[in-house]
């Protein structure tokens, strides 16, 4: 994966041979069965149910998200529901990638146990016990799969299950539209009022 | 992964040409000669989206080039169906990776590409007589100048659709009439490399591109939906040949295009001569389809590729390869990339990518110590995802509010200024055959081996250099580049079947028919001599359209039979 010093050609490299490691290529019906899972749990009025993790896990890997894209005055991780993103990819289009997560979800456990002895659950931390366990494994290749995952899940299209409500793209100022007029931006608005 | 060949259909009447490549090239040939009574038949390895097929979906395929993707390549060529093997030189072991990035569906590249549409200037052609050789490279003239060209880039932008301010560029050739369109509407980072490039005494212009700014031969205006790049127009305003050139081939019920279909060989008569296409449909099922003459326009990786899997008795180094030269002087896209933030918001998201360039450091200079120039556009280079793993500045945190924070600014600000440099032609990088890697189907897989020239390095320091110029007098908060290093991997594959008069020293004439066999043409990419300044499909398509006026020249006086082979 690119870090913040690797290059865009790098990148593109890597977009096809080393982060097809993190996230394998897989067909579109897989995919497009995970916009119709997606699909069903939004237009039910249960609360969705997780296909690959367990609550408890689900509970963690929400918390490590959590922790990625923060909720503040503008929502995070959790309220787009990347964990259910998440839980998605891993039933479908990364089905390849569930030993990661599950080996991951391990080593979480043991790593907060080792800075915080008497924690069991990493999602029991406070906020800053959080931030130091993840900052001792933001060099793991699990970290950085749940760091992937968890920007996709909130910038994604909704129909993945991320997303929610598009409180990804709100946040960046991202619309989805099928047409425009302009002016577009600042610039050219204040542009074409000199002509 | 050897498929069997279960049965074999034979068509037994040839057809007049076979296309080989439905995409830039082979669109614009398969229109031209049917519509001058030909019998055609296209045949295109991927499939034949329509406009409904197309999408917003930044996750759904490999397309798009910045982005973690989920699915695989769906509008251009799919890497875990046709490997790519890659190395620097020679002497080293090829290693599987994705290099070349072509379009493989009905319309090619235009499908998906950006849409800038720069012609070539008079230099472009004849740089060797005007600058000089260089140093272990193959460096040479075209055998056409601008002015043999002119008309058919002219007839390229009317027919295809071309929005762009003729006049507007000093450092424009010559030409003989305006646009068919004006230009789109300036976004924000237009006007901001306005604002910088005048200010550093520079002469920034609309970007002619391959998009209708108005509706134009029934076809929709583009309405600023802002996925243009890697992705396929949904109202058919981007011009690719899918949208415009192709449906009138259809029209005529001389030219059947034939999606799915996979060409293997090209083969050949007892004397030597074309005289059809072995390809598999989509059931991996082998078919003859025989031709009179075969036009062939699979672009700059392909084209060689086939030409050298087409080998036989009389041609035993590959097709139209008596030279050695097929697959040699392999040019890829080289460029610099530099980013900067701004105060407003520029909702960049918005509109097509590219509405200015500048191109004042086009040609070679001297006093630049090294060969080679370029030309510079201001555009958003991202989508969110892509945008969020790679478009911010080296010094955010990764993760954690910081990260948040920074996403949350940078997105409607960041501009990305990419330049289009030169990459010079090298007989050491190539286009073979991996001797081990097969593709699904069992044939060869694509060999790259590629290392740019010590001035290509220099030119593109030289652009990221003059892009930092252009940020700061834009007015930037912040700016950064992306460092200067060699490619690793390519989408504008050119210079692999070199244009020009002597047999030893090049593939085709300069009418793109192959020195060696008289019903053999190559027109797409591989034509090139030179890689001009990175943006090759407006030449791609003025060639196939000089080459299709020849080819139906020499098929209406019964040229084209006529043997060279002794």
């Amino acid at each position: 994966m690119n870090t913040g010093n690797s290059s865009r050609r790098q990148f593109l490299l890597s977009s096809v041979s080393g982060l097809s490691s993190v996230l394998l290529a897989l067909r579109l019906p897989a995919i497009l069965a995970a916009q119709e899972h997606a699909q069903r749990a939004a237009e039910s009025d249960q609360p969705a149910q997780f296909e690959f993790f367990s609550p408890e896990e689900a509970v963690e890997i929400d918390a490590v998200a959590a922790q990625i894209i923060p909720s503040d005055d503008a929502p995070g991780a959790r309220q787009a529901h990347v964990v259910y993103f998440i839980d998605r990819a891993l039933g479908t289009f990364d089905r390849d990638k569930q030993p990661a997560y599950r080996q991951g979800l391990k080593d979480l456990r043991n790593r907060t146990q080792e800075i915080v002895p008497s924690a069991n659950r990493f999602s029991s931390l406070t906020p800053a016990q959080q931030i130091q366990v993840l900052t001792a494994i933001e060099k793991t290749e699990f970290f950085e799969l749940v760091r992937v995952h968890t920007i996709i899940g909130f910038l994604a299209k909704p129909e993945y299950g991320g997303n929610r409500d598009q409180v990804g793209w709100k946040l960046i100022g991202f619309e989805d539209q099928m047409t425009f007029d302009p002016p577009f931006g600042y610039y050219d608005g204040e542009y074409n009022k000199g002509r | 992964m050897n498929q069997k060949v279960m049965t074999k259909s034979e068509d037994k009447s040839p057809v007049d040409f076979v296309v080989v490549g439905a995409g830039g090239a082979g669109g614009v040939v398969a229109k031209e000669l049917s519509t001058a009574g030909f019998r055609v038949v296209v045949l295109e390895q991927g499939p034949y989206f329509r406009e409904q097929d197309f999408d917003h979906d930044e996750l759904k395929s490999k397309d798009v080039y910045d982005s973690p993707f989920i699915g695989r390549e769906v509008l251009t060529n799919d890497h875990s169906l046709q490997p790519n093997t890659f190395r620097k030189m020679e002497r080293e072991k090829a290693v599987p990776t994705a290099f070349a990035q072509y379009g493989r569906c009905v319309g090619g590249g235009t499908v998906h590409f950006t849409g800038n549409y720069w012609r070539f200037h008079e230099i472009d052609f004849a740089e060797r007589s005007r600058w000089g050789a260089v140093q272990g490279t193959g460096l040479a003239d075209w055998p056409i100048t601008y002015a043999d060209l002119e008309p058919y880039y002219t007839k390229a932008e009317w027919e295809l659709g071309i929005s762009g301010l003729a006049g507007a560029n000093p450092f424009d050739p010559p030409r003989s009439k305006p646009y068919p369109l004006p230009p789109l509407p300036v976004k924000s980072s237009g006007v901001l490399l306005e604002r910088g490039a005048r200010k550093l005494g520079w002469h920034p212009y609309p970007a002619p591109m391959a998009i209708l700014s108005k509706p134009y031969e029934g076809r929709s205006a583009c309405k600023h939906c802002g996925f243009c790049e890697a992705f396929g127009c949904e109202w058919g305003a981007k011009s690719s040949t899918l949208a415009s050139v192709i449906p009138m081939a259809e029209k005529t019920g001389r030219c059947e295009i034939r999606p799915n279909s996979y060409v293997r060989k090209i083969s050949t008569d007892k004397n030597g001569r074309v005289d059809g296409v072995l390809y598999f449909d989509a059931q991996k099922q082998e078919h003859l389809q025989k031709a009179k003459a075969v036009v062939v326009c699979a672009n700059g990786a392909e084209t060689p590729r086939l030409l050298l899997m087409s080998k036989s008795n009389l041609h035993p180094h590959g097709l139209a390869n008596s030279s050695g030269l097929v697959g040699k002087f392999f040019m890829v896209d080289l460029a610099s990339l530099t980013l900067g933030t701004f105060e407003h918001p520029l909702n960049e998201f918005k509109s097509v990518q590219v509405t200015r360039v500048v191109q004042d450091f086009y040609d070679s200079d001297p006093r630049r110590g090294f060969y080679g120039g370029g030309g510079i556009d201001a555009r958003f280079d991202f989508y969110p995802i892509g945008f969020a793993l790679n478009g911010l500045p080296p010094d955010v945190p990764r993760w954690g509010a910081g990260f948040k924070k920074a996403l949350k600014e940078n997105f409607n600000r960041t501009v990305t200024v990419l330049t289009h440099t030169t990459c010079l032609p090298l007989e050491s990088n190539t286009i073979t055959l991996d001797p081990e890697a097969k593709d699904a189907w069992g044939l060869p897989a694509l060999r790259i081996t590629y290392k740019s020239h010590p001035d290509d390095f220099k030119t593109m320091s030289f652009f990221r250099d003059r892009s930092l110029d252009l940020l700061e007098a834009s007015g930037a908060i912040t700016k950064w580049a992306f460092p200067i290093e060699d490619a690793t991997a390519a989408r504008h594959l050119m210079g692999t079947c070199r244009m020009g008069t002597d047999p030893k020293s090049s593939v085709v004439d300069k009418y793109h028919r192959s020195h060696d066999v008289p019903n053999l043409f190559i027109v797409d990419g591989s034509s090139f001599v030179t890689s001009g300044r990175n943006q090759p499909t407006c030449t791609i398509q003025a060639l196939a359209y000089r080459a299709a006026d020849h080819i139906i020249r020499m098929a209406k006086r019964g040229s084209i039979a006529s043997s060279v082979l002794s």
